[in-house]
């Protein structure tokens, strides 16, 4: 047996791919599942069934995928541009505390249509600026940005910990830490009465969209992918590395902070630290599995949305641990990379 | 007549619908040094590595020293005395030379290793053959000339018997080639039998026992250098007869390109000091030089991506204070990079995005940050119909295109407007002899249409062909200008040297 590269890559292999790669995932999650003794068809009917099943059950998976949006986002425009920002979790706590120390008071007196819309800038300039240091640090004294955005991660989540903990506390949680409910002017409008699902659906998607475009038709668009897929020839070219690649980061940090200042402009209100169960991570098997397609984002951010939703009814009802939800959406990203290496590759005896 | 120690009979194979080789029949006699001459694509890389074992043949069969060679396993042709040195080394950059060499044939598990030995049996290897090497230097540290020794040491270190290269002279100048060849001669002398991939003629000439020619996966000719010449072996590679064009007298305008004491620094590269020269709208100015000499440096600065930091440098009438490609674009340079692969093309980009990317801020591609990709395409299709950019329409990826015609590619997006200076760097490197006269005409034509032509190559030949006046460069200096008719490759290679005469000199002004 040998492995060639491909001369051509058909497209269909491009759309086949993630597909085959999430049913491999599940195949596999499925023999995990087995271990346990329980029917793995009864398991994804009932993980299917919970995220999808009721009215309740979809508008509570596609709120779910609104910052498994943005987040996805956030890294398929980085990696897009070689740019490896491991750090949307960070970014997405950073937009959120910023969005809950402006939103208590200051935007208070605001009108919702102006509240809001400031609140967003807010969040997604408090992202940015973490992006910004992690490439400012590489651009001047060539710091890897994976160790950089990775590790300030931690050092974002501990920040808002300090942060809620401290002056942003609210006084009347009864001691627990988190910070002062943002003001009733600047909450999210709802997309469906009684359920959570908020317009923050419609602006993760519009900027999916937005994405789509600008890499596809502008002129900075075709920079930054040229800077990532060969940055010598785009030097050559004239494109100016340093100065697309902050463009980029800002684009990038800036999705994942809008996550945030979302989650909690939309969803909770206020910020603790269990505020993101691994959004910002999520967002990286989220890019990867769509290939780096902005429009493939909003499907795999909605595939993932499905497997967390749907995993905790599942436990419930056949008592396996929704933790398999993890398990599947990790699988998928291993899954992935075997499929996208059998777009470029092939086997030959 | 020696005995025959490897023997390929009816080679055949296919990839998909492309006939790469068609029952070729080939023998290597011991002390022999084989050529195996043909164009890219010809299916000479195939065949060896069908040999070595990395693809298996659809049919035929090998068989060395008499006995056949099991198909599709590298290590036993390693086992049966083959050895093989890549084009593109494989050698880890962060290890000695000698650990370089013994990895491989080390167990990996292993307590302690048998440096002391392993480095006695190199040395021994290395006086045999006259390879200097010192075992303990990072081979990352290095030249292209020195891995290559260290390449052909590992192979001889594994007890090779055959040793096959493929393309060595590629990435080696004009004299390390030279040496090259003088070591394979001894090795040969010596009982190894050696076959080398090449399409360059000269070298085949010079250095062969026997010449194969290899013409679209068949094998199509036998020679022996004594009863060839090098047009006859042109014909048969390419199949038809080919000339490169002639040059007719220049009618040099107003100066294009001015340098006067241009100093600048390239980081990683030679710096450039102190350098002078002219070039006229309607002229070729030449520059050559060994590889390394200062030439990137002189070359980035042509195309906008340097700046010197000492004297002035006037390119169109204005002088450039710091890098900027969009201007020279805008103000007509055409700009062929001296790497094609790693400058000139993005592979994952479409033919129509290599082709408008460093011209994108035009108003005809861009407006208001949006690409007006209709006229992209056009363009594009202008370029292939015109430069005859085979492999592909504008929306095909860039990395099916072969080498040649990725540089038709570079030369259309460069000349179809009619450029008002060429940098053309290195324009023919590692390319058969059709497109190279393909090449060459194009550079004619630029010139006689009034452009300025910067050529800078390590190929004599090419220079002398092509260029009006020549310069040569050498450790970051610039020679005097010599014209094209007082120089022959004796005079330019003294030059390159760093050896000039002044005043002799003078008369090219």
């Amino acid at each position: 047996m040998r492995i060639e590269q491909r001369t051509h890559r058909p497209r269909a292999l491009f759309l086949l791919a993630p597909v085959l790669a999430v049913l491999a995932a599940l195949a596999i999650s499925g023999g995990l599942i087995a271990l346990t003794g329980a029917s793995v068809l009864d398991a994804y009917g009932h993980i299917l069934a919970g995220a999808l099943g009721t009215r309740l059950a979809i508008t509570e998976t596609l709120t779910r995928a609104t910052p498994l949006i943005l987040t996805g986002l956030a890294a398929a425009v980085a990696f897009r541009a070689r740019l490896w920002n491991i750090g949307g979790e960070g970014q997405f706590f950073i937009g959120a505390i910023a969005v809950a120390a402006v939103g208590a008071e200051l935007t208070a007196g605001l009108p919702a249509a102006l509240a809001i819309p400031v609140l967003l800038v807010v969040g997604a300039l408090g992202g940015m600026v973490l992006m910004v240091t992690a490439l400012g640090l590489r651009l001047r004294f060539n710091v890897d940005e994976v160790v950089t955005t990775l590790l300030l991660n931690f050092v974002a989540i501990l920040f808002v910990s300090m942060m809620i903990e401290g002056p942003f506390k609210d006084p009347m949680a009864f001691g627990w830490p988190q910070s002062v409910p943002v003001a009733d002017n600047a909450t999210l409008p709802r997309l469906i009465e009684r359920s959570r699902l908020h317009v923050g659906l419609v602006i993760a998607i519009a900027l999916a969209v937005a994405i789509y475009l600008l890499q596809a038709r502008t002129v900075f668009g075709m920079r930054s992918k040229a800077a990532g897929f060969n940055a010598p020839a785009a030097a050559f070219a004239g494109v100016p590395l340093g100065r697309t690649l902050m463009m980029v980061a800002c684009l990038s940090g800036g999705l994942a902070g809008l996550a945030g200042a979302v989650q909690v402009l939309g969803v909770r209100g206020y910020v603790t630290t269990d505020l993101s169960p691994g959004f910002g991570y999520s967002g990286i098997v989220i890019a990867m599995l769509a290939n780096l397609n902005p429009i493939g984002v909003v499907a795999a951010a909605v595939f993932a949305a499905v497997m967390f939703i749907g995993a905790d009814g599942m436990s419930r009802a056949v008592g396996i641990p929704s933790y398999i939800a993890d398990v599947t959406v990790a699988l998928s990203l291993l899954t992935m990379l075997v499929a996208l290496f059998f777009t470029q590759y092939r086997i030959r005896r | 007549m020696a005995e025959p120690v490897l023997r390929l009979s009816g080679i055949s194979k296919r990839f998909g619908p492309v006939i790469a080789n068609e029952a070729i029949s080939l023998e290597l006699r011991r002390g022999e040094l084989l050529a195996l001459l043909g164009e890219n694509g010809a299916g000479k890389t195939t065949l060896m590595s069908i040999l070595f074992g990395h693809y298996t043949a659809d049919a035929g069969h090998i068989e060395v020293e008499g006995r056949p060679l099991p198909p599709g396993r590298p290590r036993a042709a390693i086992d049966a005395g083959i050895g093989m040195v890549h084009q593109h080394f494989s050698l880890a950059d962060n290890l000695t030379v000698l650990e370089n060499v013994m990895t491989g044939s080390e167990p990996v598990w292993r307590l302690r290793s048998n440096r002391g030995p392993a480095r006695r049996k190199l040395m021994a290897i290395a006086e045999r053959f006259g390879l200097r090497v010192d075992p303990g230097r990072r081979v990352g540290d290095l030249s292209v000339g020195e891995q290559q020794r260290v390449e052909i040491l590992k192979a001889l270190y594994n007890d090779a018997r055959i040793l096959i290269l493929d393309e060595p002279t590629a990435v080696l100048t004009g004299r390390e080639a030279e040496t090259l060849y003088a070591t394979l001669r001894m090795m040969a002398q010596e009982g190894l039998s050696l076959i080398f991939i090449s399409h360059k003629l000269r070298e085949v000439m010079a250095a062969a026992d026997r010449i194969v020619v290899l013409r679209g996966g068949r094998s199509v000719a036998e020679r022996a250098p004594a009863d060839t010449s090098r047009s006859d072996l042109a014909e048969l590679m390419v199949g038809r007869r080919i000339a490169r064009p002639q040059r007719a007298p220049a009618t040099p305008g107003a100066p294009v390109v001015e340098a006067r004491g241009v100093s600048a620094r390239h980081a990683g590269g030679t710096d450039l000091h102190a350098i002078d020269f002219t070039l006229h709208a309607g002229e070729t100015l030449g520059i050559v030089g060994v590889a390394g000499n200062g030439q990137t440096a002189l070359a980035r600065l042509a195309n906008g991506l340097l700046a010197p930091y000492r004297g002035r440098l006037t390119i169109l009438g204005r002088a450039v204070r710091r890098p900027d490609v969009g201007a020279l674009v805008r103000a007509g340079v055409g700009r062929i990079p001296e790497d094609r692969t790693r400058e000139g093309v993005i592979g994952e980009f479409a033919l129509w995005e290599n082709a408008v990317l460093e011209r994108i801020d035009l108003a005809r591609f861009s407006r208001r940050g949006i690409v007006n990709r209709a006229a992209a395409r056009r363009f594009t299709q202008e370029i292939i119909d015109a430069f005859d950019v085979r492999g592909g329409g504008p929306d095909h990826r860039a990395s099916l295109l072969s080498g040649g015609n990725m540089q038709k590619l570079i030369l259309g997006r460069n000349m179809i407007e009619g450029p008002r200076l060429l940098i053309a760097a290195q324009p023919t490197r590692g390319l058969d002899e059709g497109a190279i006269a393909a090449i060459h005409t194009r550079l004619l034509e630029a010139r006689a249409a009034g452009a300025a032509v910067l050529l800078i190559s390590e190929d004599l030949d090419e220079v002398i062909g092509l260029a009006d006046r020549i310069h040569a460069i050498a450790g970051g200096r610039m020679s005097p200008p010599v014209a094209a008719e007082a120089a022959d490759a004796r005079r330019l290679g003294l030059m390159m040297a760093g050896d000039w005469d002044e005043e002799r000199a003078a008369d090219a002004h």
